[in-house]
């Protein structure tokens, strides 16, 4: 069995017991209800082998959701640990767990809570926004998800097995190299994002092709809603960026398992080699994160300031403009670390350059809103509150985009801060409104508006009372990472922190809270017309939630905001009318390809930390015989038979509709 | 070969033309072979200009690969084939700042830092 | 739209981007395409670390002792004669010949087999003699970056063993047609590819 033994179950420690055995707990009494209601076949049929882009994005939010408990349980951790050890006080966890924790914190809140929020949005709504009935390849859609899930199992299974990397979430060399971390933590973490990474590359294909290749007739460019140019700009990125982690992670691995130099200390190795190229995937990276949730406000704010988005062409200039820029900023992120002032002036000087984009969207969407009939819903709270956020978030970005500043902020709370500032600001509201816009699409009932508010309102004060203190600490020399702290002055600071994180915890709170109420009230909730917030762009012309086909006809694109268009010309002359006639549909059938290669690299992976070789070999065949299985399968498609269509057309009453 | 014209465009690596297809790999093949026999040439050679070699090594090597990508993956500038064009210009955009940024911040790095094994002695 | 409407929407008069959804051999080649461009950027990646590590020889061996340029010649030959036997391999699987298809692909392969075997032998002269890749950072990066591409023809090589058995039993269906299509991009990139390996490993090591 390699290196692991029963010495890897931390027994001896109370806290990580407790968390297990909870989290191991809760997943028993799941699955055993779901046994007992009988409900497997319908969750294989329905959610586990399904290709439905429709599914698969409900799949990655839900992911997201999970992980985000997670990742913030890691935060309050690290918020009362940081409120109790001031001066001589040690606080309750010593360094060697916290380094773990916050490695953790890192690198879930980035891999496996903003990725998947951020791709499960893209993927719900891009085919239905292009007018089409799936992604391009939705087997590889399916596969790309599981192995997303599969990282998520290895990144979980090192707190009982084992233990995490101590290396910060970019697990710099020479540390992470094994003479410094010889335990399994750093390849936990190597092997959970390469598999994981792995699945975010064939999404990045998945959904470029879809956007460049499959649209419905007349919609060009022109014609396509904003989202989708940013979702473009967003996946071009990860097809760029990510094999350049794949690439030095591999690197890394190969100095770790087989001995080789490129990052070590001797032999000729380069450890600023690695900072360097992870930072080249970096700095693409969280651009991938920011340009969907753009895309997302962008939507938000012409539907509910009913006007079209201003400045279109000039949006989408500036979109595709931070997509070439985001490749050309990456040394700001080590300024410090000796290339020179020439060097450092190139990259800083670029690095403000490209807030330049962003700020004309900014300006585009108080365009939009300016002189419209603006209704104040839980998406357009989110929104506001992302553009005062983020707006200041941006601004400290560009303050360390001057090197000599930097030189005093790097690696300071004050970084911290400007991170969060623009990752919550941007990513975490952005998400939170497109989930709240779009799921009434997906589950047929909108979510409660109250509850909603509210939540927004503590994620709100509560970001500003975690954070705004961290800036203040970050100026007075605090830095990032720190276990404990000698200086009594800084603790009250420490404190608002605390306050402020337990505001965002209530805040997640109320989020399952308004789960629970809006399942619970879903018939006075209903959306029957699909088309409850009076929307532009196409995904809102279907039934809520859509059939499996989204469109039982391509919809007719003449103009951007299409479904718009469509609203108006009903009842004029220039109204296209109902389709009677129906074709029958071809959809692909269900394919648990995706399940089972996932479950493979699982085994291969683990067996892989652990040095188990004969597990790797097995796991490795396996994939290759369920890869061969799926070459072989040729009944891949199923028909839907055109009375069916027509049947369900009737059902949902959509003579109202010209699609 | 159906010579409908394709909406999207066409994807890389099929031949538009369907006569003279043989023909194309073969021409790719008798440039691919010249340019690679005069990188071999011009890497021993003493008849260049010794500083010069890396460049026009470069520049062979450039050419070679323009001669797969146009004879071999008949990529060319026709307009169904904008899709592949930008995907390819993209591609090498990000390669050349890889490569060429990699290469330059590392030489600045290299020139202003303390070798690693120097740094570990003094803490010794 | 019905098939009529599309076929409408299919003369000149249309701008290509506004035609309605591609075929799903236009898609099926598009997101391959995709695919090599990140492969690609992975070589790149390796690339940028063996530009970076190529004087860090750590007192061991240089490239210009270790590499012969006979051998990368005949290696480099190998390769090229397959691409060009890969895109005959290609025309026969368009005409929906089996017997010229198992004709050109068999010796791309046997072609491939043979680059393999000759960069084998070199790699393990190199170990025989400790010039092994965790001798220095040079060396890492040399294995690394040819290793890989190696591992690309190998997996390739693989490939054209599962397509020639899907001709066989599958006939040349639309889906494995695709697929010997996305092997022929596959192919020639990875020549491609080589080019820069022999370029910048092989005879920049003796500038």
């Amino acid at each position: 069995m390699g290196r692991l033994t029963w010495a890897a179950i931390p027994f001896d420690q109370p806290v990580v017991m407790i968390a297990s055995g909870t989290v191991g707990f809760v997943i028993f009494c799941v699955l055993a209800l779901v046994t007992v209601k009988g409900w497997w076949p319908y969750l294989w049929r329905e959610w586990i082998t399904s290709v439905d882009h429709k599914r698969i994005g409900v799949m990655y939010i839900a992911l997201a959701l999970l992980m985000l408990v997670r990742g913030f349980s890691d935060a309050m951790l690290m918020r009362s640990q940081l409120a109790l050890a001031a001066g001589h006080a040690q606080g309750y966890l010593p360094p060697e767990h916290y380094d773990q924790i916050f490695s953790a914190h890192g690198t879930i809140m980035i891999f496996f809570v903003a990725m998947p929020f951020v791709i499960g949005l893209m993927n719900f709504v891009l085919p239905l926004q292009l007018g089409v009935r799936d992604v391009a390849f939705p087997v590889l859609n399916s596969v790309g998800f599981w192995l997303s899930a599969a990282g998520v199992l290895l990144v979980n299974v090192s707190l009982v097995v084992g233990e995490f990397a101590r290396t910060g979430w970019l697990a710099y060399p020479p540390l992470s190299e094994v003479a410094y971390s010889p335990g399994v933590g750093v390849d936990y973490y190597l092997w959970s994002l390469q598999i994981s990474g792995l699945g975010t590359l064939l999404s990045g294909i998945n959904l470029t092709t879809t956007i460049l290749k499959l649209r419905a007739p007349g919609m060009g460019y022109r014609q396509m809603p904003i989202f989708c140019w940013t979702a473009l700009a967003s996946n071009l990125l990860i097809v760029a960026a990510f094999p350049i982690l794949t690439a030095t992670f591999a690197m890394l691995l190969l100095d770790r398992y087989c001995g080789f130099h490129f990052f070590t200390n001797d032999f000729g190795g380069n450890p600023m080699m690695y900072i360097n190229l992870i930072w080249c995937w970096g700095h693409p990276e969280v651009y991938i994160l920011i340009l969907p949730a753009f895309g997302v406000f962008s939507e938000v704010v012409a539907t509910f300031s009913g006007k079209p988005l201003f400045g279109r062409r000039s949006m989408v200039m500036a979109t595709m403009a931070i997509c070439v820029l985001s490749f050309m900023v990456w040394l700001h992120h080590f300024f410090t670390m000796g290339a020179g002032a020439d060097v450092n002036a190139i990259f800083g000087i670029l690095s403000m350059v490209i807030a330049i984009p962003t700020g004309v969207k900014i300006f585009n969407w108080l365009f939009t809103m300016y002189g419209g009939r603006i209704r104040f819903t839980v998406p357009v709270y989110w929104t506001i509150g992302f553009m005062v956020t983020f707006a200041i978030g941006g601004m400290t970005g560009v303050l360390h985009a001057i090197p000599p500043a930097d030189f005093v902020l790097h690696n300071s709370l004050f970084l911290v801060a400007h991170f969060h500032n623009v990752i919550i600001g941007g990513v975490v509201f952005g998400v939170m409104a497109g989930i709240t816009y779009w799921f009434p699409k997906a589950f047929g009932f909108t979510l409660n508006e109250r509850l909603g508010k509210a939540v927004f309102w503590c994620w709100f004060f509560g970001f500003y009372l975690a954070f705004m203190p961290l800036y203040v600490l970050g100026l007075m020399g605090a830095t990032r990472r720190m276990q404990h702290y000698s200086n009594m002055h800084w603790q009250p600071l420490m404190l608002v922190a605390l306050a402020g994180a337990i505001l965002i915890l209530l805040g997640i709170a109320l989020t399952g809270v308004q789960l629970a109420v809006s399942i619970r009230r879903r018939e006075q909730n209903r959306d029957v017309t699909g088309d409850p917030w009076n929307g532009r762009t196409l995904e809102w012309s279907t039934p809520s939630p859509p059939p499996a086909w989204n469109f039982s006809h391509l919809p007719p694109v003449g103009r951007t905001d299409a479904f718009w268009a469509m609203k108006q010309q009903r009842g004029t002359a220039q109204d296209p009318g109902i389709k009677r006639t129906y074709e029958a549909i071809h959809l692909p059938r269900n394919n648990p390809t995706g399940f089972f290669l996932a479950f493979c690299a699982v085994v291969l992976g683990f067996s892989l930390i652990w040095r188990i070789w004969w597990g790797a070999e097995l796991g490795l065949l396996g994939a290759i015989v369920v890869g061969l299985m799926q070459a072989w399968r040729t009944n891949g498609e199923i028909e839907v038979p055109a009375e069916k269509v027509a049947a369900y057309e009737r059902l949902h009453g959509l003579k109202e509709s010209a699609v | 070969m159906s010579t409908e014209i394709e909406a999207q465009g066409v994807s890389p690596g099929v031949n538009v033309h369907t006569d003279g297809t043989r023909r194309s790999y073969l021409i790719g093949l008798g440039y691919a072979v010249i340019l690679t026999l005069a990188s071999f040439w011009a890497s021993s050679t003493d008849v260049v200009y010794p500083p010069g070699v890396p460049i026009l090594l470069g520049v062979l090597a450039i050419a070679q690969m323009g001669i797969h990508l146009v004879f071999f993956l008949h990529i060319s500038s026709a307009p169904d084939q904008t899709n592949n064009i930008l995907a390819l210009a993209f591609g090498i955009f990000v390669v050349g700042l890889l490569v060429f940024g990699s290469m330059i911040i590392i030489a600045h790095l290299n020139h202003n830092m303390m070798p690693m094994d120097r740094l570990i002695q003094m803490q010794r | 739209m019905s098939a009529a409407e599309q076929a409408l929407a299919r003369t000149e008069a249309v701008p290509l981007s506004l035609r309605g959804p591609a075929a799903t051999r236009v898609v099926a080649g598009y997101g391959f395409w995709l695919f090599l461009l990140s492969d690609i950027i992975i070589f790149a990646a390796l690339f940028a670390a063996y530009a970076v590590l190529s004087g860090e020889t750590a007192g061991g061996p240089t490239g210009a002792t270790l590499f012969d340029k006979t051998h990368v010649l005949i290696e480099t030959a190998c390769l090229l004669a397959s691409s060009v036997t890969c895109g005959f391999g290609s025309l026969a699987v368009q005409s929906g010949s089996r017997n010229s298809t198992y004709f050109w692909m068999a010796i791309t392969f046997i072609l491939g087999v043979t680059f393999l075997s000759l960069e084998l032998s070199e790699f393990s002269h190199m170990l025989e003699i400790g010039a092994g890749p965790s001798r220095s950072a040079f060396l890492s990066a040399f294995f690394t970056l040819v290793g890989t591409h190696g591992l690309h023809v190998t997996i390739g090589l693989c490939w054209l063993i599962v397509m020639l058995l899907q001709v066989a039993t599958l006939g040349f269906q639309p889906m494995v047609s695709r697929r010997f299509f996305c092997f022929g991009l596959f192919w020639h990139a990875l020549d491609i590819v080589w080019i820069g390996v022999f370029t910048i490993v092989y005879l920049g090591a003796h500038l």
